[in-house]
């Protein structure tokens, strides 16, 4: 068995994290990798598209049912689908209540002390868009994920999740061995979507590790609750994927350290390219009514 | 051993301000300089004993405090006899809170009263992560069938329930509502809020006004018939039977006490005492918030007082009458009178063994201070003392009436601090906890634990009196002292040979 490498997909919500790594871990499993998926998002959507599955029995509710998490067996949280895919997903409370940061690490432990891991090329964690908490950065603590991908596109917040996802790598790269792999840039069809995304990647530190085209073939895949490699192994849209794959598979023990910049240094950055006006200090704060006074 | 009153009271100062330089010594530079406020030598004259309180204590000095579950659950709400108090989170608060402070009470447990009893929600993983509140309905409910008699619930907060954000208060009311008005109380009494138990006693202060007296109907008939001599014992907890040696010397002097807070009290006498005519506060510390508000909201005076040993009982029986007519006021000298013979045999028996006497504190709440009388009536000297968890109030008033010219001040101490006092001092007597207690003993120094009083009390009234001149005497000249020479300093014995 070669190593095991064990990697994370973070980025805003909405973003497409979920999508993305489920199609590029299709992928990787048609290249004869053995994958795992952790789903860390409590709403257990991580896994959906490998599984043709609404959502699968999660970790924590089925501990829930049965007393204590201590009362479950591997075999009644993992799943298997398309390509020997095994997946499982952490879940979490409904919104508004409890900590699903707890419930996260309470997964975790529960998949490693269950000999989850073991013959396994790949684990893939799908982690909540913000990490808002501690429970949400386990997947990035010591001994687990050795590579995060940071899935963004072209729009601000994105840009701004992603340099805030930098700086929680940066916290426990020097305390476990977490690095930054690359970002990937999931196409919104913005402005100098792709030069922007380079930028980003550069003041980073790391590199833009692909660039995956907007296409609609991949809402028409979701629909069928598939991944494109599975819906349409010959479009040009899984070859993306596969390429991804590639370069994810030839990335390993190449991450970063990344640099983090300041919202200030990302504003900078926005107005370097145009996508942002510069704006005089005297006018911050002031209404679109008070400025035309202003200026009058 | 006696040291102080050989010396002079310059000798004494000097001495205390040299021992307090030579244990900040020890201490990191930042360590030193924050832990130098907090330690004092008593200036004769000042308003307080000069040192900063209610401050966080540092990480690695073993402090005493507790927490503010410990000042609400522990301290404010855990001796109301007739509500089940829900120790809300994971199993350890409520185990090692088990058993109360020896808050003495009248009922049947398990039936009508509950004190020693103990109600835990016994958080699991599954809890914290989907929330508790659904456990919470489950135990409200299942505490309403099993103890049908008892009169109402409070929810003591531990530290996860603040953490997850349940919301204890809707599932509270909610509750109240289906069991038709039900007193359900959430306290809000998470114990990494604060810096000791004091904050946990401000809250559970509030949690009585919020849910208690702002829920009473307005126009709900009184539960009683007032009479122009009603009054309230305010932090009195019971220990050992205080509140009940303190209640018979106001009934004996005239008045009718509605309401004992919170020792052997109920929830019905809390709800009766916005009808006092006077709140009469013992622990000032734990409940001068809801004195306050009572004196707010209901305009009803409260007065402090001292029912420590005989000189502060008759004082304080005589202020507590200056809010009442004549007949109290005689009722007073009654008291007191009736009381005297006591007292004068207790303090001839004892205080001929106790003269001279040092003693050295470091409690929680009122008796860093209020003791101090107790002692003297015996001819003893409080030579050191200082607040666990006390503000600069609690200071002021230990300043202004209590200790003399001279004394060390330790706030919050720390292990070392105390443990370098006590060795360098060698007072007679050492009243602390029971963390405290088998270091002292071990340095060869008499000991009484004087949180729940080791076992005994009452201490508070004439009664009390009695039994405290017996306990420190019991302790201080106790045979198993003078057995506890070590054995290379005796003298060598000469050995007999053979021939002989």
């Amino acid at each position: 068995m070669s190593s095991l490498r064990q990697i994370a997909f973070y980025g805003k919500g909405g973003i497409g994290k979920s999508t993305t790594s489920q199609n590029t871990l299709a992928a990787l499993a048609e290249m004869d990798h053995k994958i795992l998926i952790v789903g860390c998002d409590p709403k257990a959507d991580s896994t959906r598209l490998i599984l043709h599955a609404k959502a699968q029995d999660t970790i924590l509710s089925l501990a829930a049912n049965a007393g204590s998490v201590e009362d479950l067996e591997i075999e009644d949280v993992m799943k298997v689908g398309y390509k020997d895919i095994r997946c499982v997903e952490s879940g979490g409370p409904e919104p508004g209540v409890g900590c699903a940061g707890r419930g996260v690490i309470t997964s975790i432990n529960f998949l490693e002390e269950n000999g989850a891991y073991e013959d396994i090329d790949y684990v893939s964690y799908d982690v909540l868009g913000d990490v808002v908490c501690g429970g949400f950065a386990m997947p990035i603590r010591e001994n687990k994920a050795q590579e995060i991908y940071i899935v963004m596109s072209g729009e601000m917040m994105a840009m701004y999740a992603a340099n805030n996802i930098s700086k929680g790598i940066l916290k426990y790269a020097s305390s476990g061995g977490v690095r930054l792999g690359g970002l990937i840039c999931n196409e919104r069809q913005t402005d100098k979507e792709l030069e922007l995304a380079e930028a980003l990647a550069k003041k980073l530190g790391t590199q833009l590790i692909y660039f995956v085209p907007r296409d609609n073939i991949v809402q028409h895949a979701e629909l069928r609750r598939m991944t494109v490699l599975e819906y349409a192994p010959d479009s040009k849209q899984a070859d993306h994927y596969r390429n991804l794959a590639a370069r994810i598979h030839n990335n390993g023990g190449k991450g970063i350290i990344p640099t983090p910049i300041s919202m200030d240094e990302l504003e900078d950055m926005l107005m370097e390219h145009g996508i942002m006006k510069a704006v005089d200090e005297d006018q911050v704060g002031k209404t679109a009514a008070e400025l035309a006074v202003q200026s009058a | 051993m006696t040291q102080a009153t050989s010396q002079s009271a310059a000798e004494i100062k000097a001495r205390n301000k040299q021992l307090i330089q030579e244990v900040l010594k020890v201490y990191p530079e930042k360590t030193a300089k924050r832990r130098a406020k907090h330690l004092n030598v008593h200036e004769a004259g000042k308003s307080d004993c000069g040192v900063k309180s209610n401050l966080k204590s540092i990480p690695g000095v073993m402090t005493i405090r507790g927490c503010a579950y410990a000042g609400s659950k522990g301290v404010v709400w855990g001796p109301i006899k007739d509500m089940v108090h829900l120790s809300h989170g994971p199993v350890g608060c409520g185990q090692y809170s088990w058993g109360s402070r020896r808050n003495y009470y009248v009922g049947t447990t398990g039936i009508d009263t509950f004190v020693t009893m103990q109600f835990t929600s016994d958080f699991q993983e599954k809890d914290i992560v989907f929330g508790g509140d659904k456990k919470l309905v489950k135990i409200i409910d299942e505490i309403h069938e099993l103890f049908p008699l008892n009169h109402g619930l409070t929810i003591q907060s531990e530290c996860p329930i603040g953490l997850i954000g349940d919301d204890i208060e809707a599932v509270s009311r909610s509750k109240s509502k289906e069991y038709n008005g039900k007193t359900i109380v959430p306290v809000r009494c998470e114990g990494f809020r604060g810096v000791s138990q004091s904050l946990g006693h401000h809250i559970a202060n509030d949690a009585v006004r919020d849910w208690i007296f702002d829920k009473i109907a307005p126009d709900k008939a009184p539960s009683f018939e007032s009479t122009p001599y009603d009054v309230a014992i305010i932090g009195d907890y019971n220990i050992g039977g205080d509140a009940w040696s303190s209640r018979i010397l106001l009934e004996e002097m005239g008045l009718r006490v509605i309401a004992q807070w919170s020792g052997d009290g109920s929830l019905a006498e809390l709800e009766a005492t916005p009808k006092a005519k006077l709140n009469i506060l013992h622990c000032y510390r734990s409940m001068n918030y809801i004195s306050r508000h009572m004196e707010e909201k209901f305009g009803i005076p409260w007065c402090e007082y001292n029912f420590f040993g005989p000189s502060k009982i008759a004082e304080s029986l005589r202020k507590i009458a200056t809010y009442f007519d004549d007949k109290i006021k005689e009722g007073a000298e009654r008291v007191i009178a009736k009381y005297q013979p006591l007292m004068d045999a207790v303090i001839a028996k004892y205080r001929p063994r106790l003269e001279g006497k040092t003693v050295m504190l470091f409690v929680g709440g009122l008796r860093p201070r209020h003791v101090i009388g107790a002692y003297e009536d015996l001819g003893m000297e409080v030579v050191g003392t200082g607040y666990e968890f006390g503000h600069n109030d609690d200071y002021q008033r230990t300043a202004q009436r209590y200790v003399k010219d001279g004394t060390l001040i330790y706030d919050d101490v720390t292990g070392y601090e105390f443990e370098r006092f006590v060795e360098k001092i060698q007072p007679d007597l050492v009243g602390s906890g029971i963390k405290e207690k088998y270091v002292f003993q071990k340095m060869g120094v008499p000991f009484r634990q004087m949180h729940s009083w080791d076992y005994s009390g009452p201490y508070h009234g004439y009664d009390g009196f009695a039994i405290f001149a017996r306990d420190m005497d019991m302790a201080i000249n106790s045979p198993v002292w003078k057995m506890t020479k070590a054995p290379w300093t005796n003298s060598p014995q000469p050995t007999l040979m053979a021939a002989e």
